[in-house]
């Protein structure tokens, strides 16, 4: 035999190897499978490119929730969950929706981080009739922008963010000036315009503003104009790579405003990317702080114990709270799109989770009555009541 | 700050994002110059280089050895590359290797996010260079930035003298002008092809390291842009030709900084601009500024 034969014929060994184990199942969980039948929910997020730490957090807190529930002896059904990446990218989103969509078995999809990504879906699931709950994407229009029953969202959107840090920067940390920065996605344009409109609300001047590529790597041009015009804040509405792209280039050409971001940014991924530069850096997130909410504790421990290499990242709990709401529906209805739908978007009213009651109003939307500030403190994003800065005992630049 | 300070801190800006620019621009010049072929994916060959560096700074935190891994390893990495994806379908249609060097960046990109710890996040970049800041008038440079230029264009030199003056730089350019006439002088031509692949991913590597320095941060995406800047940089330059890479990445940086800076609504079409140029040198100067001489290529 040739080496070429060799290898081939090891190659095929291995490959049949690893069919043949992932197929196998261990004796109680097939005796389990047996006794209840199986309905498949899919997770729908970035799971690679730039935003797949975002993704994967949302992807383990989704599966957290399934294993949970499958341990349950109380459920009717086991679950699946079908894992489909958007890549934070329309074309791929809507791929994945029809995926999911076209698959009977799949009964309903907690879908999407990326806003641009949830913006493209909403008709594909609505035409397919495949209830989808969004669980990080704040673009309004994803619930306002239509009355489809199939949409429903779980986090919060960028108008009651936007609210608050507007309120939030004139009232707490009384800020006059502002230089704004933004990716050109519906995401960032939308932020932008939110935040805008707030400022002027509030008596907030904006003295800069430019829109910049999501994938662009170089800000210097951008921020050595800001330079000159002595801002007291650089806004971003972006997402946490270029984030902390920005605040590192900030460091670097002596920019020394206070660096604020939305929901975007809210990530263990921008501690980590800017490194001792983000200390200070504020963020504003749906939502009390989880670590005080009842269950939150329970769920982050959950998570550690699972031994998933990658943080829940900020809208993991929102995630988890999604396919536990859509596990109840499936639970209460049976296994059919159309009843889901129906009862998500109609008899989720005050419900219990880990991210406080939910209750979606005529549009699917969750109505999240408050939105927390968090600002960067050694490390770690701490929940603004909480912080040092808050107290006094360290000042904000 | 005044409207010339303005102007200065955005040049250097554009110092050093050209250096980095023509790093790479140099690597796709010196596989198309030597095997007629465009490398897609000499973009996460960077990223290869950036990671390496990471990994080895993690070890150590001796500047030079980091770098001289950095590149040993991404060389080594080009030379696999080049072995399992070019040479192959040397005898194919150029369509064909173009696509097998597409299909292995992405497998090398997607093994950096799988199989590199936290794969998938932003990696904070150790600064390698002290930032100790200099103010010069209203403009503030960094010791860092003055190292990233000065190891980008100490690289440069390096490469043009390696092509230029040793004897296999001739073999690399003998084999460049006519790959059968090479042979029948004697040219390894085995070996040009590994020395190529292993310099251009050495470059890259040097590429991604002040890359690093320059963003502080890397992430397994980071080719993908890098890798059409500096393609169009090579294009730009007259894709063949060294000497027209680097005037191409530096020009590539000064569109994309100054168009930011100061054209209205610029900072959303920075790279639209920078990409016009290059579409308007494909239409009306296919060769490049300096030109691919057809008698003298690399």
């Amino acid at each position: 035999m040739s080496v070429r034969r060799i290898l081939g014929v090891v190659i095929v060994g291995m490959v049949l190897a690893a069919v043949s184990t992932s197929g196998r199942m261990v004796p109680g969980m097939a005796e389990a499978a047996a006794a209840k039948p199986t309905v498949k929910i899919a997770f729908i997020g970035p799971l690679t490119g730039s935003n797949a730490s975002l993704g994967l957090g949302g992807e383990n807190s989704f599966k957290l929730a399934l294993m949970q529930r499958n341990e349950d002896p109380q459920t009717k059904y086991r679950y699946e969950g079908v894992y489909l990446d958007d890549q934070c990218q329309p074309q791929a989103g809507v791929q994945a929706a029809l995926k999911a969509g076209s698959d009977p078995d799949v009964i309903a999809a907690v879908a999407h981080y990326c806003s641009v990504v949830a913006i493209a879906t909403v008709d594909t699931y609505h035409r397919l009739g495949l209830p989808a709950m969004v669980w990080g994407a704040v673009l309004p229009a994803v619930t306002y922008g239509n009355t489809y029953v199939e949409i429903t969202r779980v986090n919060g959107t960028q108008i009651q963010q936007n609210a608050t840090a507007a309120r939030f920067d004139a009232n707490t940390i009384h800020r006059k000036t502002f230089a704004c920065l933004y990716d050109t996605t519906d995401y960032g344009r939308g932020h932008f315009q939110y935040f805008s409109e707030f400022a002027k609300k509030n008596g907030l001047q904006i003295v800069y503003s430019a829109g910049v590529a999501p994938d662009r790597q170089d800000f210097s041009a951008e921020l050595a104009r800001i330079k000159e015009l002595h801002p007291q804040v650089v806004w971003f509405g972006g997402l946490s790579a270029e984030g902390a792209r920005i605040r590192n280039q900030m460091a670097q050409i002596g920019l020394t405003a206070l660096f604020q971001g939305t929901s975007g940014i809210k990530s263990e991924e921008y501690i980590k990317a800017a490194g001792p530069n983000a200390e200070g850096t504020l963020a504003f997130l749906e939502g009390a702080p989880i670590e005080q909410l009842p269950g939150g504790a329970a769920f982050l421990a959950a998570y550690r114990k699972a031994g998933f290499t990658n943080p829940p990242e900020a809208y993991g709990p929102f995630a988890y709270v999604a396919a536990n709401l859509v596990v109840r529906a499936i639970e209460a209805v049976g296994p059919d799109r159309a009843k889901v739908a129906d009862y998500l978007k109609h008899k989720i009213k005050n419900v219990p989770s880990i991210i406080g009651p939910v209750t979606f109003d005529d549009h699917g939307q969750n109505v999240l009555a408050t939105v927390t500030p968090y600002v960067v403190q050694d490390g770690t994003w701490v929940p603004w009541g909480q912080s040092e800065y808050a107290r006094g005992k360290r000042t904000l630049p | 700050m005044t409207g010339w300070d303005v102007l200065a801190q955005q040049l250097a800006g554009a110092a050093q994002l050209g250096v980095i620019y023509a790093l790479i621009a140099v690597g796709f010049t010196l596989y198309f110059g030597v095997l007629n072929v465009i490398q897609f994916s000499h973009g996460d060959i960077v990223t290869v280089g950036a990671f390496a560096a990471l990994t080895v700074a993690a070890a150590t935190g001796f500047v030079p050895l980091v770098v001289v891994a950095a590149m040993a390893l991404t060389g080594l990495v080009g030379v696999v590359f080049e072995r399992a994806a070019v040479r192959p379908t040397r005898a194919s249609p150029p369509l064909i290797t173009l696509l097998a060097t597409l299909a292995a960046g992405m497998a090398i990109r997607e093994a950096i996010r799988l199989f590199y710890p936290l794969g998938s996040q932003v990696h904070r970049f150790p600064a390698l260079f002290p930032p100790t800041p200099i103010h010069l008038g209203g403009v503030l440079l960094r010791a860092s930035g003055l190292w990233i230029a000065g190891i980008g264009l100490g690289t440069i030199v390096a490469t043009a003298v390696l092509v230029e003056r040793t004897s296999l730089g001739r073999a690399i350019r003998a084999t460049a002008q006519d790959r059968e006439a090479a042979q029948m002088m004697g040219v390894d031509l085995s070996l040009v092809l590994d020395a190529t692949f292993f310099i251009a991913s050495a470059l890259a590597a040097v590429a991604g390291i002040l890359y690093g320095a320059y963003y502080n941060t890397v992430t397994f995406d980071m080719g993908i842009v890098a890798g059409v800047i500096g393609f169009s940089a090579a294009v730009v330059g007259g894709l063949g030709n060294v000497y027209g890479a680097v005037v191409g990445g530096f020009l590539f940086a000064l569109l994309e900084t100054l168009s930011a800076a100061f054209l209205p609504a610029g900072s959303e079409n920075a790279d639209v601009f920078a990409f016009v140029i290059v579409i308007l040198f494909l239409v009306l100067r296919p060769t490049g500024i300096l030109g691919e001489k057809a008698t003298q290529r690399v």
